[in-house]
């Protein structure tokens, strides 16, 4: 990893290992260079959805408007239904039996939930990168090529791989080792590798589960580099615990938090979603001030 | 006291400190009873190898695999057991036939499609579970009713041993490969589904591949208890006294086990002989298909 030293911008990396009490914008690595986009071309709207698990309601009555090719993160305590929600974005939570979703979620205004709607559709348009690399137990190159090949693609895979593996900031590190096995690589490249696999297919949006838990410091900024680059042309969803990461990456945030309802259910609840320099200057909510301030979570 | 008594002190101290307490006597005990108990198993099997060897020896030449057996005391020593050798070469190629591909693809219907919560899924899990455990002379007479006689009325038939072998080692196929594809791990699925890949995609290019050692070390265990399998065929007409090699699938056969069974039956040192060699051939052949099945895995585990 020695090589890899001198690509960590310093300003992030200061901010990245500072663990004290977070009072201002600026400590946090804020990042100011770009104006918050509009929302005024959403790619997803969640009105009032509630997410059921069998007979529990594990997230209620969220709204949340997400804007094109703009990172939105999502924070709050563990419990708070974040990951929940992201999963629902491409229909992930399918997969969970018992696993429901009521209220409306929309993809450029149409019904995701609808009954025409193919789950597999949807999760070709919005890819999505979780919480633990999990690269293919194949070659660098066939990790890449599998979304392409399953999908149908014709034409020169090899220049899809490149193109991918350009774009996720791995390339010079793999090229020459396009056929060992994804397993041989770091668990930074592994994830660099993941989100390569996923833009191989060209989806609208990327959806980022906790993409950088499993991460030293390194990786996580090289990671946090990558997400600016790809916000410029795909729209990025990313649920995180670390709050300095959701300021320094994204534009809009989200918060979360656990509530415990008259019944004594734990459950999930949209808090506050503000353009994420505010949210970290100023929040409107007490809750929400609490918690970036490491008052409680 | 002086420095150098000082040094002294803390250096006997560190000594003491680092020193092994003695363990207790329990500890050896337990230590020697791992020991006695592989020494054991390996102790029979080194006896019944070298026991089968030593009495075998003599007619371990390429008459047993050249001849066809006799009931003549006078033409023994030239006598061997080919009809029995490729009966169960038959046999044991057409129960992997039917067995793999039904075995491995309940497997997946049972791990990746039936969902738990479902009555009838759950029935069929305990069904295999109880299946397993089954005496296999029960699948001998429940065959000869069903299989050899009608219905299917397929007679005392290579194909109505191999039919009844696979329905014996059915259950032990489906639930080691039941087990190979629940040791996938999730996230494997998941990366491929989040994708854009079918379910059934994702199963064949991510899940198979991986799940194949574990398949394959299944289907030899499975395969291995169907070679050596006497009782069933006993009632399904392998007890003919057959001369000649089987034809095709609908032809009369006889496999080692029970050729080694008459052999060992008849009083003549002849015959004993002959039955010893064949139970060299027998374990050959075992040794033969578990080195496929090691192949196979070693083949692709290099690949993960």
């Amino acid at each position: 990893m020695s090589d890899t030293i001198s690509t960590l911008p310093s300003t992030k990396g200061s901010a990245m290992t500072d663990q004290t009490a977070i009072d201002t914008a600026p400590a946090l690595g804020l990042h100011q260079e770009r104006e918050v986009p509009d929302l005024d071309d959403p790619v997803f709207e969640l009105g009032d959805v509630s997410v059921w698990y069998g007979d529990y309601q594990a997230v209620r009555n969220v709204d949340l408007t997400i804007g094109r090719q703009q990172i939105t993160a999502m924070i709050g305590p563990s419990g708070c239904g974040k990951s929940t929600v992201i999963r629902c974005l491409n229909r992930m939570n399918d997969l969970i039996p018992g696993a429901r979703v009521v209220g409306k979620i929309s993809y450029h205004g149409e019904d995701m939930y609808a009954d025409y709607v193919d789950p597999i559709e949807v999760r070709r348009r919005i890819g999505m990168v979780f919480q633990k690399p999990n690269p293919f137990p194949k070659s660098v190159y066939d990790n890449v090529a599998y979304g392409p090949r399953v999908n149908g693609f014709k034409g020169k895979l090899a220049d899809i791989v490149e193109e991918a593996l350009v774009d996720a900031a791995l390339w010079d590190e793999v090229k020459d080792k396009l056929k060992t096995n994804a397993l041989a690589l770091s668990g930074g490249q592994q994830q660099r590798l993941c989100i390569a696999r996923t833009i191989a297919v060209k989806p609208e949006a990327i959806l980022m589960d906790e993409p950088c838990s499993a991460l030293d410091p390194i990786a996580t900024a090289k990671i946090e580099d990558l997400m600016q680059d790809l916000a410029k042309t795909y729209t990025i969803v990313i649920v995180t615990h670390n709050m300095q990461q959701a300021a320094r990456v994204s534009d809009r945030t989200a918060f979360f938090t656990a509530e415990v309802d008259a019944d004594g259910v734990r459950h999930g609840r949209l808090v506050e979603y503000e353009p994420t320099r505010q949210m970290f200057s100023k929040p409107t909510d007490k809750r929400t001030e609490d918690y970036i301030s490491g008052r409680f979570g | 006291m002086t420095a150098d008594a000082h040094a002294a002190a803390a250096r006997a101290a560190v000594q003491r400190s680092l020193a092994g307490q003695r363990r207790p006597l329990r500890e050896y005990v337990f230590h020697l009873a791992l020991l006695v108990s592989v020494a054991l198993a390996l102790a029979f099997l080194v006896a019944l190898l070298s026991y089968v060897v030593v009495h075998g020896w003599d007619r371990l030449d390429a008459n047993l695999f050249l001849n066809q057996p006799t009931a003549l005391l006078r033409r023994i020593d030239e006598a061997g057991v080919q009809s029995a050798i490729f009966g169960t070469l038959w046999v044991i190629s057409l129960t992997a036939l039917f067995c793999i591909p039904t075995g491995v693809l309940a497997a997946i219907y049972l791990e990746e499609y039936g969902r738990r919560e479902m009555w009838f899924n759950r029935l069929i899990e305990l069904n295999i579970q109880n299946l397993a455990a089954v005496p296999s002379i029960v699948y001998g007479i429940l065959a000869l009713g069903l299989i050899a006689r009608p219905p299917l009325n397929l007679g005392f038939t290579v194909i109505t041993a191999a039919l009844t072998l696979s329905l014996l080692v059915l259950p032990i196929l489906i639930i080691s490969s039941r087990e190979a594809i629940r040791a996938v791990p999730n996230s494997i699925r998941d990366g491929s589904l989040a994708l854009g890949a079918t379910q059934w995609q994702t199963i064949r290019r991510q899940v198979l591949p991986v799940a194949v050692p574990g398949i394959a070390t299944g289907t030899i265990l499975a395969l291995s208890r169907a070679i050596g399998e006497a009782a069933p065929l006993l009632l399904l007409g392998a007890v003919q006294f057959v001369t000649f090699n089987p034809s095709g699938p609908d032809s009369s056969y006889t496999v080692l086990p029970i050729q080694i069974f008459n052999l060992a039956t008849r009083p003549q040192e002849g015959f004993r002989t002959l039955g010893w060699a064949a139970i060299i051939v027998l374990l050959a052949i075992l040794l033969l298909m578990n080195s496929v099945a090691i192949a196979v895995r070693n083949r692709y585990q290099k690949r993960w």
